[in-house]
């Protein structure tokens, strides 16, 4: 046994190893090898992703030009005769995605700010868990809820008559998908960025009342800008999750590849194209078939860019406290 | 002290699923009835499932140690399991196409198309509206992929007043349905006016939309319409012998054209030589008729069920 | 002495009247219009957090409401039937479910903490590969579910691994989808425990991996226990990736994980009901709703109840 006086270092040092039995090494090495592993684990699902998706998308660009693809404004793949713009449903999905964030973001930052700078700590103990409830919801039951009472009861009772088109007679709506898609990542914003705003010092906040501020001046002057970092991360990782959401789309916001970003317009995003089209009648060995493929590393490389950005936004504004 | 009671819990949900799981199983090995025993799948159109899975049900309520489940991938997603092997018989809402036979016997399965049951596509409108017939050319007018009609006074032809906007609802363009349509009333499949409102695979949808729109206008299955049936109202077509309401006896007498069309199901020749999966397809032929009108389709005529049989003679 | 200590005294005195007077005048002074738009802000702000509160509520209301005729005992022991909707229930679902998650715990444990431990306490973040496992993670965890479907698909499924379409696929093909949750919880909690507690146990002679299996990991493991729960309430709520890998919607025996018969889970059976023009599947998918909430309530209540059972103040 080694009563070995530990090196200063922490956890990635080398001197406590150094001072170690060579037998016990040898068993420390493999289970940082066994460890590393479960790691790179990481990289091969990365690869596997990639792999799937590649081939297929190849196979549909030697048949469909990529100019068409990328620029096209219309996605009808199986009419006669097809056409491949898949601008169409990039926007159907970014349609939904932003009445998502217009109605998440206000009422995510705002709870956020109201549990960290208001609220009494009994009511942020029983809000909190309310709200990670709503983040555990499945996204089915949210989708069903959209389609049937969002959509109803509470947009087309409320949408004021022919504005852009009016609300009522349409089954499906961007806007019903983006009520829905908002009420799912809300627990996304709010809890990531009340996270933030607790890890700002008590320190800055108090000597800050100390000058005489008002809790709004503290909230909004004081802790918001010293927890951006945080708050950003989290409405990007939110806008990633919107983005990425298949069954609230499938079931509220419609089939209908449509250029808008109207909200009452039915719309048909990549991740409903990819479900419905993937279990559909179709010939899997036809060119619609393949243009599944296509959309999905569209997908992908959308929430790549936007993890990204994330990181060095993340990166950029953070502040680090002593 | 905290970990190994997390273990245990770990422990103890495992053990609990696979119990029950093991549980279930004993369950199911007891019973008397048929002694057939086996597992059959099938996969395919979401349309022919429901079919499908009501014989399912009926035959293994008879014989309680075979195993059937029912995919919904879609045709063509049964196809590609029925022509790996994957799967025991494809359910499809649309004739086997030259690639998916090229598949299928480059990985040496055989099959037979084998006719099931009909679907009587129907046209719905909003109970209100006073038309009660249209002829294919006028519902080409409306749909076709040139149209630009916004209103039903611009339907040609058209002998009731009626100038409600146009409201249009179909089903999603991968779906059998839309395949149909397009190729009986507008001669291609695919050829279709894009700016309808698009329902996908929730047929509700266009239920609910021809209901809330005085001019709307919808197509589906039949069994969506005789499920509401007291809040729509079924146009009559006309293919050239005159207006006829889909019913039973006009899709099997061959009077309700174009838009009667065949379900099938594709058992392969490999998975009939097993005693129960020969006689699962029996069974289905003897009984479908008697579960097609539960469930919502045109049960087959005499001469179409025994063409059935026939096929799957050949073949088993 | 006493005369500079009273000066002292009287000037601090002064000083300290003074500005509590200036406060108090500002304070007073307040104008009108600060007063409203503060006022305002905290009434905004607690309107935001109710209208959060009132979509979930008014979800659960309705789930309730339209699922109750179909609500039962029946509905856990029954299994599906296209014939008699009425008398359909949700059984091989709910056991396929629960065996779904069990296998995604098996799997999701063991390497997502081992993968935080690697993260946290082995890897030098110097290095460049290291840096783009991190990277990689955190890319994962934003990737679309569907998208793992795809994979479950061409790698799991069929492909190198080649399970066929049976429950234990389903199961590894959800497991991938939440493991980034569970390493970056993971990670967050071992990074919470102190260093001092690393610096004790290694001053004392202990190895690294013992430092970690008795003191590192003992303290993180609330933490971890909750990364843990969301990443199964997540996999308990996903339909869209079991449809692209074999889920079916009509069975009617109890799926077993490596059986070649088939299987179900919960949200596949919902949205296929929810699309029949039944209305008794239409309760019966409300009903399904009741039941999925009602797990994952339980579920989340447990990881609060462990998450403050269990939290260690440094």
């Amino acid at each position: 046994m080694d009563a070995s006086g530990s090196g200063a270092e922490g956890p990635g040092g080398q001197t406590a190893s150094r001072l170690q039995a060579p037998g016990r090494r040898l068993g420390e090495k493999t289970i940082e090898v066994m460890l590393a592993l479960c790691g790179v684990l990481s990289v091969l699902t990365t690869t596997a992703i990639v792999i799937s998706l590649v081939g297929p998308t190849i196979g549909f660009f030697q048949l469909v030009p990529i100019g068409d693809f990328l620029f096209g404004t219309e996605w009808t793949p199986q009419f006669e005769p097809p056409s491949f713009g898949v601008l169409e449903i990039v926007v159907g999905t970014l349609n939904v995605t932003l009445w998502a964030m217009v109605f998440a973001i206000p009422i995510g930052l705002g709870a956020a700010i109201y549990l960290s700078e208001y609220a009494a700590p009994r009511v942020r103990k029983t809000v909190k868990p309310i709200l990670e409830i709503l983040a555990g919801i499945p996204t089915v039951a949210i989708g069903i809820f959209a389609v049937s009472f969002l959509l109803p009861e509470v947009i087309q009772r409320f949408w004021p008559g022919d504005f852009l088109g009016g609300a009522v007679g349409k089954p499906f709506m961007a806007l019903a998908a983006g009520l829905g898609v908002g009420l799912m990542i809300v627990p996304i914003i709010a809890s990531i960025s009340e996270d933030a705003m607790s890890a700002v010092p008590r320190g800055l906040r108090e000597g800050a009342y100390a000058m005489g501020a008002t809790r709004m001046e503290v909230a909004t002057r004081v802790v918001f800008p010293a927890a951006l970092s945080g708050i950003v991360a989290s409405v990007v990782l939110a806008i990633s999750r919107a983005v990425g959401e298949t069954m609230i789309v499938v079931l509220a916001a419609g089939s209908n590849p449509n250029l808008t970003f109207n909200p009452v317009e039915s719309i048909q995003a990549m991740t409903a194209y990819i479900a419905t089209t993937a279990t559909g009648d179709i010939s899997t060995g036809s060119v619609d078939y393949k243009s599944v493929f296509a959309v999905g590393t569209v997908l992908f490389v959308m929430t790549l860019a936007m993890n990204m950005l994330s990181i060095r936004l993340v990166r950029r504004y953070r502040e680090v406290y002593e | 002290m905290t970990s190994s009671k997390w273990f245990m819990i770990l422990a103890s949900v495992s053990v609990l699923a696979l119990g029950v799981a093991a549980c279930g199983d004993d369950e199911e090995s007891s019973g008397g009835g048929g002694d057939l025993s086996g597992t059959i799948r099938i996969d395919g159109s979401s349309t022919v499932a429901p079919l499908s899975e009501a014989v399912a049900e009926q035959f293994q309520g008879e014989n309680p140690d075979v195993r059937v489940t029912v995919g919904t991938s879609g045709t063509g997603g049964g196809f590609e399991k029925f022509c790996a092997g994957e799967t025991a018989i494809s359910d499809a809402s649309r004739a086997i196409e030259a690639d998916e036979v090229e598949a299928c016997e480059k990985a040496g399965i055989s099959f037979e198309e084998v006719r099931v049951a009909t679907d009587a596509l129907t046209v719905v409108v909003n109970p209100q509206n006073p038309v009660n017939c249209l002829t294919t050319e006028q519902l080409k007018a409306v749909w076709g992929p040139a149209s630009t009609l916004s209103s039903w006074s611009e339907i040609p032809d058209l002998e009731d007043e009626f100038s409600e906007d146009l409201q249009l609802f179909g089903p999603g363009t991968d779906s059998g349905t839309f395949d149909y349509f397009t190729e009986e009333i507008n001669g291609e499949e695919g050829a279709s006016r894009k700016d309808y409102n698009n329902v996908g695979e929730d047929d509700n949808a266009t239920v609910n939309g021809v209901k809330g729109a005085p001019g709307g206008m919808g197509y589906f299955g039949f069994s969506y319409f005789t499920e509401n049936e007291g809040s729509l109202k079924a146009l009559e077509i006309d293919g050239g012998k005159g207006c006829v309401a889909p019913s039973v006896e006009t899709a099997q007498n061959d009077e309700y054209v174009p838009l009667s069309r065949p379900l099938f199901i594709y058992p392969s020749g490999e998975a009939l030589e097993e005693e129960v999966v020969k006689e699962f397809v029996d069974y289905y032929l003897e009984n479908v008729n008697d579960i097609a009108e539960a469930v919502g389709y045109i049960p087959l005529t005499e001469e179409q069920l025994q063409a059935s049989q026939d096929a799957v003679a050949t073949l088993g | 002495m006493t005369g500079a200590g009273e000066v002292q005294s009287e000037r601090t005195r002064l000083a300290v009247a003074g500005a509590r007077a200036t406060v108090a005048v500002a304070l007073r002074n307040q104008p009108r219009r600060d007063v409203i738009l503060h006022a305002l802000f905290a009434g905004l702000l607690l309107l935001a957090i109710l209208l959060a509160l009132a979509g979930l509520a008014a979800l659960l209301i309705q789930a309730l409401v339209r699922g109750a005729p179909a609500l039962g005992p029946d509905l856990f022991t029954n299994v599906p039937s296209t014939i008699n909707p009425e008398q359909a229930g949700f059984r091989p679902a709910i056991i396929g479910s629960l065996e779904l998650i069990a296998g995604v715990i098996l799997f999701v444990v063991p390497i997502g903490v081992g993968a935080a431990i690697y993260l946290e306490e082995y890897a030098d973040k110097t290095r460049w590969w290291n840096r783009v496992i991190e990277v990689n993670i955190q890319n994962l965890a934003a990737v679309p579910s569907i998208i793992y479907g795809i994979l479950g698909l061409a790698f799991i499924v069929r492909g190198p691994l080649d399970l066929g379409f049976i429950l234990a696929a389903g199961s590894l093909t959800l497991a991938l989808l939440v493991l980034p949750v569970v390493i970056i919880a993971g990670r967050e909690a071992i990074r919470a425990v102190p260093d001092s507690i690393r610096q004790g146990s290694l001053a004392l002679g202990a190895t690294r991996w013992q430092t970690i299996r008795h003191q590192v990991l003992p303290a993180a493991i609330p933490g971890v226990a909750t990364g843990v729960i969301l990443a199964v309430s997540r996999a308990l709520g996903e339909a869209a990736p079991l449809l692209l890998v074999g889920a079916v919607v009509f069975i009617t025996f109890d799926p077993t994980p490596f059986s070649a018969d088939g299987y179900s889970a919960l949200p596949v059976q919902i949205f296929q009901y929810a699309t029949r023009p039944q209305e008794a599947f239409q309760e019966l998918a409300f009903a399904g709703v009741i039941v999925m909430l009602v797990v994952l309530l339980a579920m989340n209540s447990f990881a609060i109840w462990l998450r403050n059972r269990y939290e260690r103040r440094w």
